[in-house]
């Protein structure tokens, strides 16, 4: 009974009605946990520049109220201007890195980024007129994944605010451990900039000083020599010309004078 | 009739405990159950599967051609954890993210597996679908206790609510770090399965 064909058969109409029930899922689902990852990086803004706790359930008023303090502009890239005429609603830049029109190529780099979007969209916190804190999306290859995540800046642009990362797929326990808390509260107060202005922000092999012996360098990760190589190379990736370099060198100028 | 679905459900609780004396499905149990909130869940999303999977390899159990019966459990098996784990991301986000990748560990799962191909295979389809609620109960109810205590004794709370005054706080109560830590759950589990051979000696292996 059970012949070659038959056991075919059975085979592919198994895989056939599995697969049917899996995609239907998968697209039916889409919206919502689309709807869901926007949330959580609207939240990761909110947690890098110091304006939420980590864990902290923010409802949608909640997150209205914390983000009327911040300010989502559009800078081009390559010259650190802002373009005030583009609604930053209306600009993806990862969707506009994957497009050949609207990113440029990049020398080959530690953080493994090959092309990089012409414009992106920065979070400038304000207080009482001045700038607080500015939050840059930063990404990069860890061990499995791609990073992304946000860094947050003071004012004087070189002090660490906050880093967090919102989306990664690195091992849980280790790489993973960049969602530690106890970890990303060792970031605030680190500098990241050395003297002649070159990005030197580290991850350690091992553990670091405190922030004022040791400000330039944060713990390793415990496990993860991959993933932490990967946060250090990314951090200097964004920070550096290539990066969000000549937006934060208008900034530093205009600040200046 | 009745007292048979009563056994086919209730057996696996204590009596014949898929973890507790098969030992089956410690992965999981050792990773999420740090909290009240992810142990639930992921309580739930293994009973929801196991049921299912009982259920339809009940339903297909005289059509599976013998020699490929494993990776056709394991197929319906996968898609049913995928279609969960889907559901998951899209109404407990925040859950989820905690569970991480054992959700989709449940697709290797023991228990479900071995109901699978113990149970289900030889059974019709009501009864295979009670034994998968009682299996992926009797798996719920270790996850619940071992996560209370977990998250009671390694961070003084209950369901996120504070319950013992934390000695950072004011309090006394001084958090267990090894609670907060997969081999906690080593000890949680160890005793309870000695509480459970106490009580009912015919669970021990003979010397």
């Amino acid at each position: 009974m059970t012949t070659a064909r038959y056991i075919l058969a059975f085979a592919g109409a198994v895989c056939l009605v599995c697969a049917v029930m899996v995609s239907g899922s998968a697209v039916a689902l889409r919206d919502l946990q689309a709807a869901n990852a926007e949330r959580e990086r609207q939240r990761n803004v909110l947690f890098a520049a110091g304006l939420a706790d980590p864990g902290e359930e923010l409802s949608e008023a909640d997150m209205a109220e914390r983000f009327a303090a911040v300010r989502a502009v559009v800078v081009d890239l390559a010259t650190g201007e802002e373009l005030p005429d583009v609604d930053p609603a209306s600009v993806d830049p990862l969707v506009e890195a994957g497009i050949t029109d609207s990113s440029r190529a990049v020398p080959e780099n530690f953080a493994r980024i090959r092309r990089v979007e012409r414009r992106s969209v920065v979070y400038l916190v304000e207080a009482g007129g001045r700038l607080d804190a500015v939050v840059l999306p930063v990404r990069g290859q860890g061990l499995w994944s791609v990073l992304y995540g946000y860094l947050a800046l003071d004012a004087d642009l070189d002090t660490v605010r906050g880093l967090t990362f919102y989306e990664h797929k690195e091992t849980p326990g280790l790489g993973g451990e960049v969602d530690n808390p106890n970890w990303k509260a060792l970031w605030p107060g680190r500098r990241v900039f050395g003297t002649a202005g070159e990005p030197i922000i580290e991850v350690a092999r091992a553990a670091a000083g405190p922030v004022a012996e040791d400000p330039h360098r944060v713990d390793g990760l415990a496990g993860a020599t991959m993933t932490s190589r990967g946060v250090t190379n990314l951090l200097r990736f964004w920070l550096a010309e290539n990066g969000f370099g000549p937006f934060l060198e208008r900034l530093r100028s205009e600040a200046a004078g | 009739m009745a007292s048979e679905t009563r056994r086919v459900l209730m057996d696996p609780l204590i009596h014949n405990n898929p973890i507790a004396l098969q030992v089956l499905g410690i992965c999981s149990a050792l990773a999420v159950t740090t909290g009240m909130q992810t142990s639930v869940v992921m309580s739930a999303a293994v009973v929801a599967v196991i049921a299912l999977s009982n259920l339809s390899v009940s339903l297909l159990r005289n059509m599976i051609p013998t020699n490929i019966r494993i990776i056709v459990q394991l197929t319906i098996i996968a898609s049913l954890v995928i279609v969960t784990d889907q559901i998951l991301k899209a109404y407990v986000y925040e859950i989820s993210k905690q569970l991480s990748v054992f959700v989709g560990l449940i697709i290797t799962n023991c228990i479900i597996m071995g109901r699978a191909e113990a149970f289900a295979m030889q059974n019709p389809p009501l009864k295979s679908l009670i034994d998968g609620i009682g299996n992926g109960m009797g798996y719920a109810a270790i996850l619940l206790v071992v996560g209370a205590a977990r998250e009671v004794f390694g961070a003084g709370t209950f369901w996120g609510i504070p319950v013992l005054p934390l000695a950072s706080e004011g309090g006394w109560f001084t958090p267990n770090g090894l609670m907060s830590l997969s081999p906690g759950a080593f000890f949680v589990i160890g005793f309870l399965i000695w509480i459970l051979r106490t009580f009912r000696p015919e669970q021990n292996e003979a010397e």
